[in-house]
Formats: C-alpha cells, sequence, structure tokens
C-alpha cells in the first residue's frame, strides 16, 4: 500500500518502521529539515518537507494515488484537518491521532463527522494496556485476540513454580491445565519452542490460552493471581487521568503523586476520588510517608524515564507491589530487560502497533486477512490473528499433515465461541479464527504459514 | 502505618506511668495506708506490658505525622485505663466507667470529679489524683521526648501532636532539648508554688496536691469545698500562680535567655492579660454587694476568673450562685482559654486572635474586593495553612459540642447544666453551672454521657484531630 505519514516524532518513526518492514511504501512528511534528516538516514521512506495540512505537500507527497493518511503530528487539530483535506480531496483512509481529553468524549462524533477512519488516543490506550495488567497483576505483558476469548499472557518463570528443567511438552501435566507456550525469551534470544524445549527459572514465558485456563495455570502454579486493589501513581499526566478512572472504575484505590501544585487542582477536579498527593515522586520519604511498602502496585509515569526507571526499582527493594513503568525514548531494550522493572509500557509502541493493526485490517480487504496484530518477545516475534474467510490450502487438514514454516506456532483456533489449543489431529475450517505466533515477519494470509 | 513503633512508644509511656506510681507509694508508706498496694499492683502492671513492648527496639523507626498523632491519642488512651486502675483496685470508686472518668478527668487536667466527697479519701489516692493533671499537664510524650532519642526528625510529629495550640515553636534545634526545658519550667514553678504556700502556712500535703493541680492547670482539691478554706493570702496566691501557668512557656523561656523585649511583646500574651484584667473588673463590680467589702469581692472575681479561663477549675465560692452577668462572662471566659504552648486547655486566646483577626480582613476584602492582605502576629505573617486549620479545627469543635449536647440530652438534665458540662470537659475546666457547679458534681450523668464527656475532655486536651484520626478507617488500613 501507498502510506502517507504526517509528523515524524516519536510515533511516527516507530510507525514508519514497521510499516516499511511489511513492504509499505512509506512517504513522510514534517516541518523540521532536521528531523527529516535522520529520516533520510536511517529510514527507507521517502522525505517530504512541509506543512502536512498544505494541499501542495500533499500532493507532493503523492496523495492522489496514497492508501492511508495517517497524522500524528503534535497537534490535534492539524492531525484532523489534514485527515479532513485527504479524505475530502483524495478519498483516502485516514487514521488520526487525538490525545485532547476534551475531544475524546465525543470522539465518536468527530470521527463520523469527518468521515475519519480511525482515531487513536496514545494514552487512552497505554492507561487500557496499564489497567489490563493491574487487573491481573502476575503477567507483564497481556494481548488479547478474538474480542477477548484469547489471551497471550507474558510472565517470569521463577523457581517457586517449581516448572525449571521440564520440557514444554510435560508443562500441562504438571500445571494440569491445558494452556500452550507460545514464546520463550532467555537473555536477549527468544524462542518459539517445540514440545522437546527445557524451560529453565528465570525465562520470561508467553503463554496462549482463554482467560478462565490461564487464571486456573497460574494458580495450579501457585501464582497470585488477584486484581490489586490499590495503587500509587507517580506523575500525573494524560495517561495518570485515565488509568486513575478505569483503576476507580474497578473499585481499586488510587494514590496519585504530582510535583505541580497546579496540576495538582486539576487532577483533583477530575478525579475527586482519588487521593491527590502534591509532592516529588522521587521524595523517598514522601513515598514511605504514602504507605509505598503496603501498596499493591505502583506505576510511574513521569516523564523522566530516568526518573521512572529508579522509582521503580526502588520499589521493587522495599515492597511486594506490583511495577509498571512507562519509558518513552531509552532505546536500550535489552537493558531495561536485565533491571527487572516489572511490565514497561511504551507509548509509542503502544500506538504505533494499534495503526499498524488497522493497517492489516485495510490490506484484508485488499487481500491479506490479518485480524489483530501484536509484536511479542521484544519485538522479535509476532503474534497474528487470521480470520479463515473461504477455503485455501490449510483448511481441513491434520494439523500435523500441513509443512509449516520454521520458528512459526499455531497458537490456538478459535471456533464459534470456543477456544481450542491445537494438537497434532485438529484442522483448520472455514469460519475459525487462527492465532499464530512467528519470527518471520510480513505474514499476510493463512497460507503464507505454510513452507513454499 | 508503621506498628511496632507505635506499640514502642506506647510501651515507655507505660513504663514511665509505672515510675510515676512510685510517689503515691511513697505517700502511702509515709501515712502508712494499705491502699499503697493499689499502685504496687498496677506499676507491676504497667511495667509487665510496658516492659514486654519495649523489650526490643524495632528495627524500622521511621515515623511519619500519620504514626505521630495516632500514638499520641493511643498513649493517652493506654495511661487512662491503666491509671484508672489504682482508683477500681483500691475500691475508692467502684465503678470502672467512673474511675476512667476521674483518670481521664486528671491526665486531661480538667478537674471534673464524679466523687460527691473527697475528704475520706487516702492520702494516696488523693495525691494521684493530684498527680495525674501533672502528668496530664506538660504532657507524657513530652516527658518521654526529653528522656528516649528515636530517630531522625520524628520527635517533631510527637511534639506537635501533644502541644496545645495552633502551631509548635521549638525552643533549642533540638526537640529532645526543648522537651528538656519546658520540663525545667514546669518543675521549678511548680517547687516555687510549693515553697511559697508552705511559707504561708499551707500543711505539706495540701501545698503539694495544690501545687501540682494548679501547675496542670487541673483542678482536683483535696477539700470538698477546693480552696474556699483556705486563709484569703494562699487565695491570692493560687490565684497568681493560676494564671502563671496559663501563658504560653516560650515567653518564660525567652526570660530566662534575657530577651525581656521579645518576651512582653508576644500578642498571645498581652491579650491574656488584658481579657483576665478586664473580666475581673467586670465580675468584681457585678458581685460587690455578696461579699460585704470590695476587696473580699475582687478577691474572688480574680480567683475564679483566674480559675476558669487558665482551666484550671478551682473555686473559693460558689459562683453558680452569682449573678447572671458574671455567670455570663464565667461561660465565655471557658471558650477563650488559657495561652497556647501553656498547661490550659480551651479554644486558646491565640486562635480567637486569629479569627478575629481573619474577620476583620473578611470586611475590608468587601470594601476593597481586590485587596491582598496578610494576617499578622508578633510582627509576622500567618501562613494560610494555619488560618485554614484554625477555621475548621472551631467547626469541628461546635459539631462535637452540638453532638455531645444531643446525648446529654437524653438524661433529661436541663440545658444549662449540660451545656455548662460539655464546655467544663471539652475546655478541660472542671466545674461547671447548676447542677455540676463548683459545689457539686459529674456523678448524676448516665454512663453513656459519662463515655461522651471522658470523649470530650480527651478530644480537648489533645486539640481534636489527633483523636478523631482513631476513628478514620483510612487510618487503620493497610493501604
Amino acid at each position: 500500500m501507498k502510506i502517507i505519514i504526517i509528523g515524524c516524532g516519536k510515533v511516527g518513526f516507530a510507525l514508519a518502521e514497521g510499516l516499511i518492514q511489511e513492504n509499505h511504501d512509506v512517504t513522510i512528511i514534517d516541518s523540521s529539515a532536521e528531523r527529516m534528516q535522520g529520516v533520510t538516514e536511517e529510514l527507507d521512506a521517502m522525505p517530504v518537507i512541509g506543512n502536512g495540512s498544505s494541499i501542495s505537500t500533499l500532493l507532493e507527497a503523492g496523495a492522489t494515488d496514497a492508501d492511508l493518511v495517517i497524522a500524528v503530528t503534535g497537534s490535534d487539530e492539524l492531525n484532523l484537518l489534514c485527515c479532513l483535506i485527504a479524505k475530502k480531496q483524495w478519498n483516502c483512509h485516514t487514521v488520526a491521532r487525538v490525545r485532547n481529553p476534551v475531544y475524546n468524549q465525543e470522539i465518536e462524533l468527530i470521527k463520523q463527522s469527518l468521515g475519519i477512519s480511525m482515531i487513536i488516543n496514545p494514552e487512552l490506550a497505554a492507561s487500557a494496556e496499564i489497567a489490563r495488567l493491574l487487573r491481573f497483576p502476575s503477567a507483564i505483558k497481556i494481548d488479547t485476540f478474538a474480542k477477548g476469548r484469547v489471551e497471550l499472557l507474558k510472565f517470569r518463570l521463577l523457581p517457586e513454580f517449581k516448572l525449571n528443567q521440564i520440557t514444554i511438552a510435560d508443562l500441562p501435566r504438571h500445571a494440569k491445565c491445558d494452556v500452550l507456550v507460545a514464546g520463550v525469551e532467555r537473555g536477549e534470544n527468544a524462542h518459539i519452542p517445540n514440545g522437546n524445549f527445557v524451560l529453565q527459572d528465570g525465562d520470561l514465558i508467553t503463554i496462549i490460552a482463554s482467560p478462565k485456563n490461564a487464571a486456573a495455570f497460574f494458580r495450579n502454579i501457585g501464582l497470585k493471581t488477584n486484581q490489586v486493589k490499590n495503587c500509587i501513581i507517580v506523575g500525573g499526566g494524560t495517561i495518570a487521568v485515565y488509568l486513575a478512572r478505569q483503576l476507580l472504575e474497578m473499585k481499586i484505590r488510587v494514590v496519585i503523586i504530582e510535583r505541580n501544585e497546579h496540576r495538582c487542582q486539576e487532577l483533583n477536579e477530575y478525579l475527586p476520588e482519588a487521593t491527590i498527593i502534591h509532592g516529588d515522586g522521587t521524595n523517598k520519604k514522601l513515598l514511605m510517608e504514602e504507605n509505598l511498602e503496603g501498596a499493591e502496585a505502583f506505576v510511574t509515569l513521569t516523564n523522566m524515564d530516568e526518573e521512572n526507571i529508579m522509582l521503580s526499582l526502588f520499589a521493587r527493594k522495599i515492597s511486594k507491589a506490583k511495577l509498571i513503568t512507562k519509558v518513552n525514548r531509552m532505546s536500550f531494550d535489552n537493558i531495561l530487560d536485565q533491571l527487572d522493572l516489572g511490565s514497561i509500557i511504551y507509548p509509542k509502541y503502544i500506538t504505533a502497533d494499534y495503526i499498524l493493526q488497522y493497517g492489516r485490517a485495510m490490506q484484508n480487504s485488499i487481500g491479506s486477512n490479518v485480524e489483530t496484530l501484536y509484536h511479542i518477545l521484544d519485538n522479535k516475534a509476532e503474534a497474528l490473528e487470521f480470520c479463515i474467510l473461504k477455503n485455501s490450502p490449510v483448511v481441513d487438514i491434520p494439523l500435523k499433515d500441513l509443512r509449516l514454516k520454521r520458528n512459526l506456532l499455531l497458537g490456538c483456533i478459535h471456533r464459534k465461541g470456543k477456544v481450542i489449543i491445537p494438537r497434532g489431529n485438529d484442522s483448520i475450517q472455514v469460519g475459525d479464527t487462527v492465532v499464530v505466533v512467528t519470527t518471520q515477519k510480513g505474514l499476510d494470509d493463512i497460507q503464507d504459514i505454510l513452507e513454499k | 502505618m508503621n506498628y511496632r513503633i507505635i506499640l514502642y512508644i506506647v510501651g515507655w509511656v507505660l513504663n514511665i506511668e509505672a515510675a510515676f506510681m512510685l510517689l503515691p507509694i511513697l505517700t502511702g508508706a509515709l501515712y502508712g495506708e494499705p491502699d499503697l498496694w493499689a499502685f504496687v499492683v498496677t506499676g507491676a502492671l504497667c511495667l509487665a506490658i510496658g516492659g514486654a513492648l519495649t523489650f526490643r527496639k524495632p528495627k524500622r523507626q521511621y515515623f511519619y505525622v500519620k504514626e505521630g498523632y495516632v500514638t499520641v491519642s493511643l498513649c493517652w488512651v493506654a495511661l487512662s485505663v491503666m491509671g484508672a486502675l489504682p482508683f477500681l483496685i483500691s475500691g475508692s470508686i467502684p465503678h470502672p466507667i467512673d474511675a476512667l472518668f476521674e483518670t481521664v478527668s486528671g491526665f486531661t487536667t480538667t478537674g471534673a470529679s464524679i466523687l460527691p466527697a473527697v475528704e475520706g479519701l487516702p492520702k494516696c489516692i488523693l495525691f494521684w489524683r493530684s498527680f495525674t493533671h501533672w502528668i496530664g499537664g506538660m504532657g507524657v510524650l513530652v516527658f518521654l521526648l526529653s528522656l528516649l532519642k528515636l530517630a531522625g526528625g520524628s520527635h517533631m510529629n510527637l511534639m506537635k501532636a501533644e502541644s496545645p495550640g495552633p502551631s509548635v515553636t521549638k525552643l533549642l534545634p533540638k526537640v529532645h532539648s526543648t522537651a528538656k526545658i519546658l520540663y525545667g519550667i514546669y518543675i521549678a514553678i511548680t517547687l516555687l508554688q510549693i515553697v511559697v504556700l508552705l511559707v504561708s502556712g499551707m500543711p505539706l500535703f495540701d501545698a503539694v496536691t495544690t501545687s501540682l493541680g494548679t501547675a496542670g492547670t487541673g483542678g482536683f482539691g483535696i477539700k470538698n469545698d477546693s480552696i474556699a478554706s483556705y486563709s484569703p493570702l494562699i487565695q491570692v496566691e493560687v490565684t497568681i500562680f493560676m494564671i502563671l501557668f496559663g501563658v504560653n512557656f516560650n515567653a518564660y523561656f525567652l526570660l530566662l535567655l534575657r530577651k525581656w523585649k521579645q518576651a512582653f511583646s508576644n500578642e498571645e500574651v498581652r491579650w491574656y492579660f488584658i481579657i483576665i484584667f478586664a473580666a475581673i473588673l467586670l465580675i468584681g463590680w457585678d458581685i460587690r454587694g455578696l461579699y460585704g467589702n470590695l476587696g473580699a469581692a475582687f478577691r474572688h472575681s480574680a480567683f475564679q476568673v483566674g480559675s476558669i479561663i487558665t482551666t484550671t477549675g478551682f473555686a473559693t465560692t460558689d459562683f453558680n450562685l452569682w449573678p447572671q452577668l458574671s455567670r455570663t462572662v464565667l461561660v465565655l471566659l471557658m471558650f477563650i482559654g488559657a495561652c497556647a504552648g501553656s498547661t490550659g486547655g480551651g479554644i486558646k486566646v491565640s486562635r480567637f486572635i486569629i479569627l478575629l483577626k481573619s474577620s476583620r480582613k473578611e470586611l475590608s476584602q468587601y470594601l476593597h474586593p481586590r485587596q491582598v492582605k496578610k494576617i499578622h502576629m508578633d510582627g509576622k505573617s500567618i501562613d494560610r495553612e494555619i488560618i485554614r486549620n484554625v477555621n475548621v479545627f472551631l467547626v469541628v469543635y461546635v459539631l462535637i459540642f452540638a453532638f455531645s449536647m444531643l446525648v446529654l440530652a437524653c438524661d433529661g438534665t436541663d440545658l444549662v447544666t449540660n451545656f455548662t458540662a460539655i464546655a467544663a470537659t471539652i475546655n478541660n475546666i472542671g466545674p461547671g453551672l447548676e447542677l455540676v457547679g463548683p459545689s457539686a458534681n459529674f456523678g448524676l450523668f448516665s454512663c453513656p454521657a459519662k463515655l461522651v464527656l471522658i470523649f470530650d475532655m480527651l478530644a480537648g486536651r489533645l486539640e481534636i484531630f489527633p483523636l478523631l484520626l482513631l476513628f478514620v478507617r483510612d487510618t487503620w488500613r493497610k493501604f
């Protein structure tokens, strides 16, 4: 597809990276020549310098035959305007990033009346992800398929589970429960394991299961699965507001620590039920006074990555809280993983993932049929959800007879509301949705899982 | 919440209470009374519990505002419960709630009694009653702070919670030494009073107990008619000492440092004396016909004014029989109370100064709506937080007062009795008017009413918020 990205900030860049990997033709528009310099050096995309809302700039970028226009500049109004022009002038599909909570309340109306295909709110998306983690604190990362009926959960294998040196094939017997291990991260390597793979303590394991089975699995291996009852949030930005709202709805007690007194007043207006503390979140005494030791969840959402990391490390030392650390721009993923910071949230990846998903879905109407896509195993692999709409070479053949690609795993089959963990004798039927885990990127159709 | 350190401090307070029990034991031994065993038993019990709690120093010594307030409240509750035991064990007060009432009344320096006659009681029991005033006056935690060293700045949180008044000033950089100085001044003036009373011809036991009661601004007497049967000279001396104990102790410290100007320029102390002087003149003139000569009238007027405004509660005459104007003035004085940082109770003169000044500011805000104006006291501007705190204090004070009125009304006693009974307990004074006047006692109330009055006394002494904190669910929640 021909895709135009307007705005090349953190999200725009991550998005371009993802789209280029999937073989799309990407053109990036940004007004800053300096920033575009970096784009030409690092990305295989066409740079256009100029204002994305100007028709001549858009024409220069090739808007006439573009399939998708994505506006992710810093300004909501500019994004909406770009999309409006692209829609009315060339009838493109459009995606706009809109983050102002005021617009957020009437987002559906805006979407309809401006004819925008998708509006993404990065803060809301990030907060939804955090809230999901707090609902199920044992997991480091949770992704959902088939409208929530299938979950992809990542957690760390601890000695107390007594699963050290067990092969994947033996796992269901030990855990007395049907789950499938979709991926294992050990050190810097990511594996998509087969039945003979041997687990070790300290591995980061990703499993696929229905929420019920996942809960049973965690219970059987002895991992606590209760929803947290209280939460300390450091940093009172927009994510904090969305998150606190969701947590309060779940009857979780929320304490927000914010440095700016004026912002505290605002927070108190938005969230009358939350406890707003005016103070420096890095003040150890303040954290102790607010009983960090007794907290069940600790979420760091300040704008300073370093501060977030420091705070999480401190909380890890003195409390048993579920930790969630927001990281904005640090690109030292491998080091962060070793630090044991609990769940790390990268808002830019979340936004990019959402938009990539939309891109896939769009292509679906042209040829591919990917429903959902997640980056897993530290971005080294993808989990994709396919809809089986018509007959194809994979349908009605027992899985053991299919010649699948290397490093590829059929995670689960969702058939008429039932979740099947596939074994050798199961087969894919028309009407199913199938979750595939693979390190081979760029799968467009279910046929692509076969060795060519 | 760091429960370990809270229990540790409560343990120390019980240890100290056990040590304090030695004095009534000594008194009992001197006068050969068998009741001293009640104190031996209670002291041993305090020591056992306290010893168990303080056996090991907690590893985590952190201590924040929350812990400070909870500790102070719990210490006072523990202190009162243990302090009530000698009354029960010796059989002087058979009913547990009555015993608790008497002890709380002692420790909070209220001086409201449920005993109809005190003269027949053993000397050691009488001594303990007066001694509780002295312990509660300056505060047992302040005493503890002068002995014990905790980690970090945690001392101030305790001191803040126990010291009366809208804000606490440190006299010296260390809380430890500040507490020592306060108790030094306290002990010195008490000893001075004992000597003065002895010289004026008061028997030793009477002089000691009266001085202890005056120092704590308590009001338990050892005679049924309080101070009335002593000579006029003694009455005048007691008047002067009562008024002295109602002064902010910071002023005495400044005098010790020879900073005369600073000591006398304290706005609160100045207003305190102006109010006392005005009240004495007003009442003295009002009752001039009752006592034959003007001198006696003013002596009684001065004694009662001093006794009420410092929230002591001694009496030289039954002021319940005075004319309405004088009675009203006394009731109003009950609410004003002594200076902040003294041993007295009430709302405190400094709070009234702040309230009046902020009312005046509000008025001038009507004239100049955009005016920027800060409230000043002693030449310094007062923090908004303190003003807000004073306002809220007054509101909660009124609410508690109203609630107590409702409960007491269930007993069917008349309005003046109920009103002054609550005013006398929440302000830590002692006698009220009508059925709880100086010649009567609080024995007439039912148990629920007594419990409410006990709450009022503690709330008054600890300035409401620390005690209320015990009833907030969030305080006890783990998170």
